[in-house]
């Protein structure tokens, strides 16, 4: 039997009740506004799980998230989670800054900061509410849209712990810092909502790395919502990496705002979970600035990619680059939905955006839909879409020279992502990447 | 080392090879030669064993194996080489690790050693210097944006990394200049040997000015109709395939 709306919902208002009386209860009056708001919308709102005339989740169906009573886990945290557990996704240097969220809250000692120059916080959300609330309240769910979103409004209603991120005018953060969201409860159906919030001042510079992974055999839902100010000049390299198990179910929620001149560049590698859906945001807010939004994803047996990568070119002069390559094997199925929007007035506006993908079997399927709504007409605006199998004539190529067919078509599928990994410009980050995507290969 | 005895073979629909006979021993250097269209490249790729090109009939051995039986990457490592005439562009793929990758899967197969990164990268750029490439293509996606002549080369490159006991070349020399030829000429030569053998496919005379073959075959229309020494070849050059291509008593088959 299928829920109603109202059933699939009212147990996450009952479960933000009980957080309201008892965990939540030290956070600035105006976080618990937020959330009433939040859920109260949610609740109108509930999860777009109408097949009919629902563009945006046109060849998703988020019945089975709908369907399933996701709770809060009952023992979150995992107390004795050691650090061998992690290795897996804690990769990279021991230098980076590194801040660790065990279902769904922050976990002070599997994180580490090395030193961070004047003015650069690096902290866990719960945290900021209390110590830097006037920044945080300037963004937080100021930027992620909670009241058309159904996903983000969940996310927005139980916000309270998660990642903050702020680097002052000028300031340069030269090591990468990781936000590492990890699910460990052993327990059926448990949902956490990670959060990042971002802020980044006048000509700065700066690397996140989020990543996402499951430590449980168990189903579970991570609902995350990331917002990242980009300033005036800045640079914010985001790399998001989701490893969750093949059980779980992900939505992931980007939104990034950039003020003149700044440049966001977004690297994503999907090569987990069972149903993901990606919602990647870019508002081009000023003159000037450019993005490049790049992704890979890989997915076997049954498991679901949806990307939805939606551009905002609301002003002149502003550049995007979209370069997205999947590879699909098994009954695996991937949609990527690229809209690009040029606003009136919005000239000169250069926008390409691609997705290729690369189909390993029968039964794969890819959904490429690219959309484009320009209301400017001094505009540049390109797209490319491709879906195809390899080519014979190279794998025989490669087999001439001794390669057996399996290790010449991993190559080949190697070095088809390539062009993506290609596109990370911190050097250790893409060499342990390139490693991440050519072990997950192996396992298709 | 190769026997080929009245080889048929098909592309698609359409039979190409119509009766091959040809031996080929160690330390020999065969020239087959023939206009457009005689089923040159379609023997290279037979032998090679590239999927569509299907033997229909006859017999090839190789070191006294069915090669025909065999698994492309299984003839390469049994030390069969084929230099492509239109080498594949592999995008992504770098050529120094596709090289390592084929030699060490050919060194495997031997129980031979296999070599890290830095120790095939010693060999390779010593190789690199033999067939007169750039070095800095090794680093790049394999023949992608390459010059013509960069591929040409670069095949050779391959032959001399993979040290192959069987090359079949086919027409390593087509859009070559003069200096480029010298070089790919050169890298033939260099893996000349008693122990190796080598099937030089060729539209033209001119590379058999610095590879001189032992024997020179003429192909047409999927059979050779005339086999002989080195001379042959100016025979064609001076006159031209014509006079092969006339009905020949034997040749002649019904049509259809």
């Amino acid at each position: 039997m299928t829920p109603s709306p109202a059933t699939a919902t009212s147990s996450y208002i009952a479960a933000l009740e009980a957080f309201e009386k008892d965990g939540f209860n030290q956070d600035p009056g105006w976080t618990r506004a937020l959330r009433k708001e939040a859920i109260a919308r949610f609740s109108e709102l509930g999860f777009p799980t109408a097949r009919r005339g629902n563009e945006e989740w046109k060849y998703t169906d988020v019945g089975p998230i709908a369907q399933a009573p996701f709770r809060p886990p009952t023992a979150p945290g995992v107390a004795k989670l050691g650090a061998s557990a992690l290795k897996r996704f804690t990769f990279g240097e021991r230098r980076w800054h590194r801040l660790v969220f065990v279902d769904g809250s922050f976990n002070q000692r599997l994180s580490f900061l090395s030193a961070l120059p004047t003015g650069v916080k690096v902290l866990n959300l719960a945290e900021a509410l209390k110590s830097r609330s006037t920044l945080v309240r300037e963004h937080l769910a100021g930027h992620a849209d909670y009241s058309n979103q159904a996903f983000t409004a969940l996310n927005t209603a139980f916000v309270h712990d998660g990642a903050f991120v702020h680097v002052p005018d000028g300031a340069v953060v030269e090591e990468p810092i990781h936000i590492l969201f990890l699910t460990t409860s052993r327990e059926k159906d448990t949902v956490s909502h990670p959060r990042v919030l971002v802020v980044t001042g006048r000509h700065s510079k700066t690397t996140i790395i989020e990543s996402y992974g499951g430590l449980t055999d168990a189903r579970y839902l991570s609902n995350a919502v990331s917002e990242v100010v980009v300033g005036p000049g800045a640079s914010v390299e985001h790399y998001r990496i989701q490893r969750h198990s093949e059980e779980a179910y992900h939505v992931g929620t980007t939104q990034a705002v950039l003020g003149r001149d700044g440049h966001f560049s977004s690297v994503t590698f999907d090569l987990g979970g069972a149903l993901v859906r990606n919602n990647l945001n870019v508002l081009m807010g000023d003159e000037g600035s450019s993005c490049m939004l790049n992704g890979v994803y890989l997915v076997t047996r049954s498991q679901k990619i949806d990307n939805q990568v939606t551009i905002d070119h609301a002003k002149a002069h502003t550049t995007s680059r979209e370069l997205y390559k999947g590879v699909l094997d098994g009954q695996s199925k991937a949609v990527f939905h690229g809209s690009i929007i040029v606003r009136r007035d919005a000239q000169k506006v250069d926008a390409r955006q691609e997705d290729k993908n690369l189909l390993l079997s029968d039964q794969a399927e890819a959904n490429i839909k690219p959309a484009f709504w320009i209301y400017a007409d001094d505009v540049k605006c390109g797209h490319g879409a491709a879906t195809g199998r390899l080519d014979e004539s190279t794998l025989f190529y490669l087999r001439s020279r001794g390669l057996s067919e399996d290790d010449a078509q991993s190559l080949l599928v190697r070095g088809f992502v390539n062009e993506v990994i290609e596109t990370i410009s911190c050097d250790p980050l893409r060499a342990h990447i390139g490693d991440l995507v050519t072990a997950t290969l192996q396992e298709l | 080392m190769l026997e080929i005895r009245n080889l048929y073979a098909s592309v698609g629909e359409v039979e190409i090879l119509k009766g091959i006979n040809l031996k080929v021993k160690a330390g020999e250097v065969h020239a087959l030669m023939g206009p457009n269209g005689s089923g040159k490249s379609t023997l290279a790729f037979v032998l090679a064993g590239k999927p569509g090109y299907v033997a229909t009939s006859g017999k090839v051995t190789y070191q006294g194996e069915d090669l025909l039986g065999m698994k492309p990457e299984d003839r390469a490592r049994a030390g069969v080489f084929l230099s492509f005439q239109h080498p594949v562009e592999v995008p992504g793929v770098r050529l120094d690790q596709f090289l390592r990758a084929g030699f060490n899967a050919i060194h495997k197969s031997k129980g031979l050693e296999e070599l890290d990164p830095l120790k095939f990268d010693r060999m390779l750029r010593q190789r690199v210097k033999v067939v007169g490439i750039d070095p800095a293509l090794t680093k790049r996606s394999v023949n992608d944006g390459f010059s013509g002549g960069e591929k040409k080369r670069n095949e050779v490159l391959q032959m001399a990394v993979l040290e192959p006991t069987l090359a079949i070349l086919d027409e390593p020399d087509s859009g070559l200049d003069v200096d480029a030829l010298r070089t790919v000429a050169q890298g033939i030569n260099q893996l000349r040997s008693p122990e190796k053998a080598i099937l030089l496919v060729t539209h033209y005379q001119r590379i058999l000015n610095y590879v001189i073959p032992d024997f020179v075959h003429v192909l047409v229309d999927g059979r050779i109709v005339k086999s002989g020494g080195k001379e042959l070849a100016l025979e064609i050059e001076a006159e031209g395939y014509e006079k092969f291509e006339q009905p020949q008593e034997e040749a002649i088959q019904s049509p259809g």
